[in-house]
């Protein structure tokens, strides 16, 4: 494996002039020849226009210009992430081909910062997966155990960061997509607040529950990337108006005092490699001054039964843009209506065609109050649950994955087995809290184990010093 | 809580979402979508009576903007997307009256 370098040393030693933004991105290139083919973390990797963001970057250090927090910092994107010029296409093929008109919001913080973009990485697609084996332009390989997933959906990112292909990567998550992924390769995965980070220029999937956020190798550029893509951006009506949150600084400031939440009725099903790191993991805290706290979520174990209903049910609506009339695909028809279920029929893969359908009959006139209505009120306890558990806590921790990475195939051909893998990281999407994972130690067959740590809303200070001090442990 | 979906059911649904599916499809789709929903009925454990719904994890209003001109997307950028496009518009198939 290649020696990961991290954002922090890269934006320092770039902006001092120690090291160039050249050689970081020749560095992260020589890893792409060298492993790209086996891993398939990418849909384009954009070698050219990297190669010239790093020179343009060396060329204002040289002369003495500002180049930002995240100067020469290599990232990989998302592929639902809207680059302009650059195509974007959620890994499907009604979107192949397409080149967005514009940079979403933290498309364009992070160059302004002075990142430079090397790719757009696979997904599954529209990010409707826990694995990246659904993609329609094929899986992604973990690039620890390369017979593994690396998780989903946003696997691409998690397997760039972790096979050294970029610095740091960006990922969406709407139910996990984030954590689930950066826990089965070994890195640090943020899912900011709900409205902490501007959602404008990613593609929606379930548009009330998601959310971008940072892989990272460390908590230290978790925290900087937070810092740099967070607060208020006029163009999303659900950003919320306040400016990002400072983490950086607390980094340092331990445990001590905090109080830490154990569900004592967790959803069952972990295996006892994940439940005994988990134990570590509070074992850690509590040396460290903080306090375990008992608490109770009973209604944690609807959470993925109400989030397989809200989920689809706004993909539905979301996915209804792609019509073969704007972009991507069109298969010819003889009239509008023949053209739109044509192109969606051709376009869209099994898994998203199947949500769709869920979610169009969860609205449907004569079903929506016995399923989209009830997913709701379900949601709502959830909340409840979150909030009456932070009442004697600071933040909760519990696995990220139930397991470890899995094999190829071993859930492909069964959907709920598959949504299984999420039953940890949905409830924070349907409450819009905030949580990230850790990467705490190994499990079965040497492979990373992710802790996941719960905050409420905006609680992302003190989610942040709690997985510092695991870090620190780990 | 409504009885277990039909195969019409399944071939309306795909119709409103602008879906065709072959005969296959829908069959695989009504037996996958039976599963789902039959999963579903766990929480009818759950006294929902009182509950209000949660739509939307944080409570928003209306967000308004001053009435300013900003510049928009390039209109050339735009349409170089579009499977087909003419004199500065989309080009869509004919929408009604379209006889064979």
């Amino acid at each position: 494996m290649v020696a990961l370098r991290t954002a922090v040393d890269v934006a320092r030693a770039v902006a001092s002039g120690e090291l160039s933004a050249a050689a970081v991105v020749e560095e992260n290139l020589a890893a792409i020849d060298a492993r790209e083919g086996e891993v398939h973390a990418f849909n384009v990797v954009t070698a050219e226009r990297a190669r010239e963001r790093a020179a343009q970057i060396d060329a204002d250090i040289k002369a003495g210009r500002n180049v930002g927090r995240l100067a020469g910092v290599t990232v990989a994107l998302k592929d639902n992430m809207c680059t302009r010029g650059v195509e974007t296409t959620c890994s499907s093929r009604i979107l192949a081909g397409w080149k967005p008109p514009y940079d979403g919001t933290v498309v364009r913080r992070l160059a302004d910062a002075g990142a430079v973009m090397v790719g757009k990485t696979n997904l599954d697609e529209f990010a409707m997966g826990s694995s990246t084996e659904n993609s329609a332009f094929g899986p992604t390989r973990n690039p620890l155990d390369t017979s593994r997933v690396p998780g989903g959906s946003s696997g691409g990112s998690a397997a760039a960061v972790a096979a050294g292909f970029a610095t740091v990567s960006f990922g969406s998550d709407t139910g996990g997509s984030i954590r689930q992924p950066a826990a089965l390769c070994g890195l640090v995965g943020v899912k900011p607040t709900y409205g902490m980070v501007s959602r404008q220029g990613l593609i929606a999937f379930g548009s009330s529950l998601d959310q971008i956020g940072p892989f990272t190798s460390t908590v230290a550029d978790a925290a900087l990337l937070m810092e740099v893509i967070a607060g208020h951006d006029p163009l999303d009506s659900t950003s919320l108006p306040q400016p990002a949150p400072e983490l950086m600084s607390v980094l340092s400031h331990g445990v001590e005092g905090m109080r830490i939440g154990r569900i004592t009725d967790m959803p069952e099903g972990s295996s006892p490699d994940v439940l005994e790191r988990l134990d570590a993991a509070f074992d850690v805290l509590r040396n460290a001054g903080a306090t375990v706290v008992d608490v109770q979520m009973p209604s944690m174990s609807y959470g993925l039964t109400a989030y397989y209903l809200v989920a689809p049910a706004e993909a539905s609506s979301n996915l209804a843009r792609f019509d073969g009339v704007r972009y991507g695909l069109r298969v010819d028809a003889k009239d509008l209506n023949a053209m739109y279920g044509d192109t969606r029929a051709a376009g869209f893969g099994d898994e998203v065609k199947r949500r769709i359908m869920l979610g169009t009959y969860a609205l449907s006139a004569g079903y929506y109050d016995a399923y989209y209505g009830k997913a709701l009120k379900v949601r709502r306890l959830i909340a409840d649950d979150f909030a009456k558990a932070y009442e004697s806590c600071d933040v909760i921790l519990t696995p990220t994955s139930p397991t470890v990475a899995f094999k190829f195939g071993d859930k492909t051909n069964n959907p709920l087995a598959m949504y299984l893998c999420d039953v940890f990281t949905i409830p924070t999407n349907l409450a819009g809290h905030a949580a990230m994972s850790v990467p705490f130690g190994t499990g079965e067959a040497g492979l990373p184990v992710g802790v996941q740590v719960l905050a409420p809303a905006l609680g992302e200070a003190p989610m942040f010093r709690v997985a510092a001090e695991l870090e620190r442990a780990a | 809580m409504p009885e277990s979906i039909s195969r019409e059911t399944v071939a309306k649904v795909a119709r409103l979402a602008r879906l065709h599916l072959n005969d296959e499809e829908v069959d695989r789709m009504t037996s996958q979508l039976a599963g789902m929903l039959e999963h579903f009925r766990d929480v009818d454990a759950l006294d929902l009576s009182n509950v209000e719904p949660l739509n939307q994890p944080i409570p928003l209003s209306n967000v308004m903007r001053e009435d300013v001109e900003v510049p928009s997307l390039d209109r050339d950028e735009v349409l170089a997307n579009a499977p087909a496009a003419q004199d500065g518009r989309f080009r869509v198939p004919p929408i009604i009256g379209f006889e064979e």
